[in-house]
């Protein structure tokens, strides 16, 4: 069975004045599946994501979507093409209301965007849309909430309704549990679930456990380079996985996730601390 | 309808301000907060800080002036002439600006500017140092006498309600709500399919083409357009208008210039005359250090700690 990617990467290489950061990775991700890229800090999954969306220009290599070569597109474009992608912080538009957030990403195909003469009234069409989308990841309620005023678990919901207010084909989301509580964990990780139907999603995440219920495949990077790939439990099992992740060889499974869960803790800490 | 209530008693109160204070006085006001609010169009709604804006509002002081000095133009025509040609000044230093961010867009929309600057000093046109003197006000469609204070007046008063409106407007569109976009979190603009340099560069042109129609008018106000209208202490004047007034806010840049001009012109009589800098500077220092939400800012604040 000959596989269909929709999103593939060759000899992927982005060097930063004698630091390769992203050093020769070809990554292929199927059509349909949620495929996760884990690795230890600094190993290139957040500029591997800025690479795809073009917030940073490869040093060289291709990058393939639906079998084009969209290496040469600007990051507002491969948005247009069907990429959409999150932001480690969670990306909303603090000061405008949470109906607002999701209307400006419909607004964008109604083609009004540069009507500066007419009135906003205009996009009042889109509200039914936007509540539908809201009603989705559970805001239905908070539509007229200014965001800022948003717990940051629902500041996430609300960032992936706007992502998928754009019906994209497939979705970046990075470390889109970071930061949270468990409860709120627990919630993203079904949306993303939920929102997965008919659509190919790219995550990188450090929580082992939502990778492990989540990801179809894995990629793990460590150093810019892929270290190796394949289903959770080939990965875990991996002695040098097991040892780029965690630094020391671990016990077992168990070991690997209590780092995990502590490590996702203390970042939430840091998070509520700003 | 709160809000349009305060509309018409302001704007019941400017018709007849010119028969309680002096008409040139309030010109200037007028001429200065439009300059304003186009200016806060860019910095208080997109975020971005433009360091030269003093370039449009001379261009289109300059160009009005000379067309007044030099063709059988009417006044309309003139205005519309200076407006047009700073909206196209706009748009070469915007499509340049925009590639820039933060300081380095304030650095070179300053620099874009001083070039400007040099230009009207050198040519020929401009009457160097002396500047355009003696400028016509001539007669509106022909028929109605702009010599007369109270016909300006009203002419000026008609002019910056269209800018106001043009950019209240502009705010509240659809285009409006992208820019809110952009200056809230441009990356997250950029991923929902945006090209934000397309919509920084069109809010910089009708910023500029206002900034333009307000140096125009100024022109016919005081028959005069000079050195002063380009110089970047006119571009450092605007930042602290409309800081001062409430950047983000559409009342702001009035308020603002309508405070800067009348300390200016209490100060200038007077003997404090020559400090003048120094004053201006203090008060911006207090401006930046206690209120910075400026005076309609934090009015506004104090309103929903209140009664909100």
């Amino acid at each position: 069975m000959s596989a269909d990617y929709v999103l593939e990467t060759r000899n992927l290489v982005k060097e930063f004045k004698g630091f390769t950061a992203v050093d020769d990775v070809n990554l292929k991700v199927e059509r349909g599946t949620i495929h996760a890229l884990i690795g230890p800090n600094g190993a290139g999954k957040t500029t591997v994501f800025n690479l795809l969306t073009k917030f940073l220009t490869p040093t060289t290599g291709t990058i393939l979507f639906n079998g084009k070569d969209i290496t040469s597109m600007k990051s507002a474009a491969i948005a247009r093409k069907g990429i959409v992608r999150s932001f480690q912080i969670s990306a909303v538009f603090p000061h405008l209301s949470v109906l607002e957030n999701v209307r400006i990403a419909l607004q964008r195909e109604e083609g009004n965007s540069f009507h500066f003469w007419k009135s906003e009234k205009v996009l009042d069409k889109l509200n039914d849309r936007a509540v539908e989308l809201l009603e989705e990841v559970g805001l239905k309620d908070y539509a007229n909430t200014i965001t800022v005023d948003l717990p940051y678990g629902r500041k996430r919901a609300l960032e992936i309704a706007t992502t998928l207010a754009l019906d994209p084909e497939m979705l970046l989301l990075d470390e889109p549990t970071q930061g949270m509580g468990h409860e709120d964990v627990g919630v993203v990780a079904d949306l993303i679930k939920k929102v997965s139907a008919n659509r190919t999603i790219l995550m990188v995440e450090h929580n082992l456990h939502v990778v492990a219920q989540l990801a179809d495949t894995i990629t793990v990077l460590q150093r810019g380079a892929i270290l190796t790939e394949g289903d959770y439990a080939t990965v875990s099992q991996d002695p040098q996985v097991r040892e780029a992740y965690m630094g020391v060889e671990a016990d077992d499974e168990v070991a690997n996730a209590i780092a995990a869960e502590s490590a996702a803790t203390s970042a939430a800490e840091k998070e509520s601390v700003k | 309808m709160k809000i349009n209530k305060l509309y018409l008693v302001l704007f019941l109160l400017a018709l007849v301000a010119p028969t309680v204070l002096y008409p040139v006085f309030l010109m200037k006001v007028l001429c200065f907060a439009l300059f304003a609010c186009a200016f806060n169009l860019l910095l208080g709604f997109v975020g971005l800080l433009s360091f030269g804006h003093a370039a449009f509002l001379g261009t289109g002081g300059y160009v009005t002036g000379a067309m007044m000095l030099h063709t059988g133009m009417g006044p309309e025509l003139s205005i519309l002439a200076g407006t047009v040609a700073a909206g196209l000044l706009g748009a070469v230093y915007g499509k340049l600006a925009v590639k820039r961010e933060g300081i380095y867009f304030a650095m070179v929309t300053l620099a874009l500017a001083q070039l400007a600057f040099f230009f009207y000093l050198q040519s020929p046109f401009t009457g160097g140092e002396d500047g355009l003197q003696g400028v016509p006000r001539g007669s509106l469609l022909g028929m109605i006498d702009l010599s007369d204070n109270m016909n300006m007046y009203y002419f000026v008063l008609a002019i910056f309600i269209f800018g106001f409106w043009l950019i209240h407007r502009t705010i509240h569109s659809p285009f409006g709500q992208i820019l809110k976009a952009i200056r809230e979190n441009e990356p997250r603009a950029v991923s929902l399919g945006y090209n934000v340099n397309d919509y920084k560069w069109v809010v910089f042109i009708i910023s500029s083409a206002l900034a333009g129609l307000a140096g125009s008018t100024k022109t016919l106000v005081f028959q005069l357009a000079s050195l002063t209208d380009v110089h970047w202490h006119m571009s450092g004047e605007v930042v602290l208008m409309t800081l001062l007034g409430g950047m983000g806010t559409i009342f702001g840049p009035v308020v603002g210039a309508g405070v800067v001009v009348t300390i200016q012109n209490y100060l200038s009589g007077g003997e404090l005359g020559n400090y003048i800098h120094i004053i201006m500077g203090l008060i911006f220092i207090v401006c930046v250090l206690a209120f910075r939400s400026g005076i309609v800012g934090e009015f506004q604040k104090m309103m929903k700690k209140n009664f909100g």
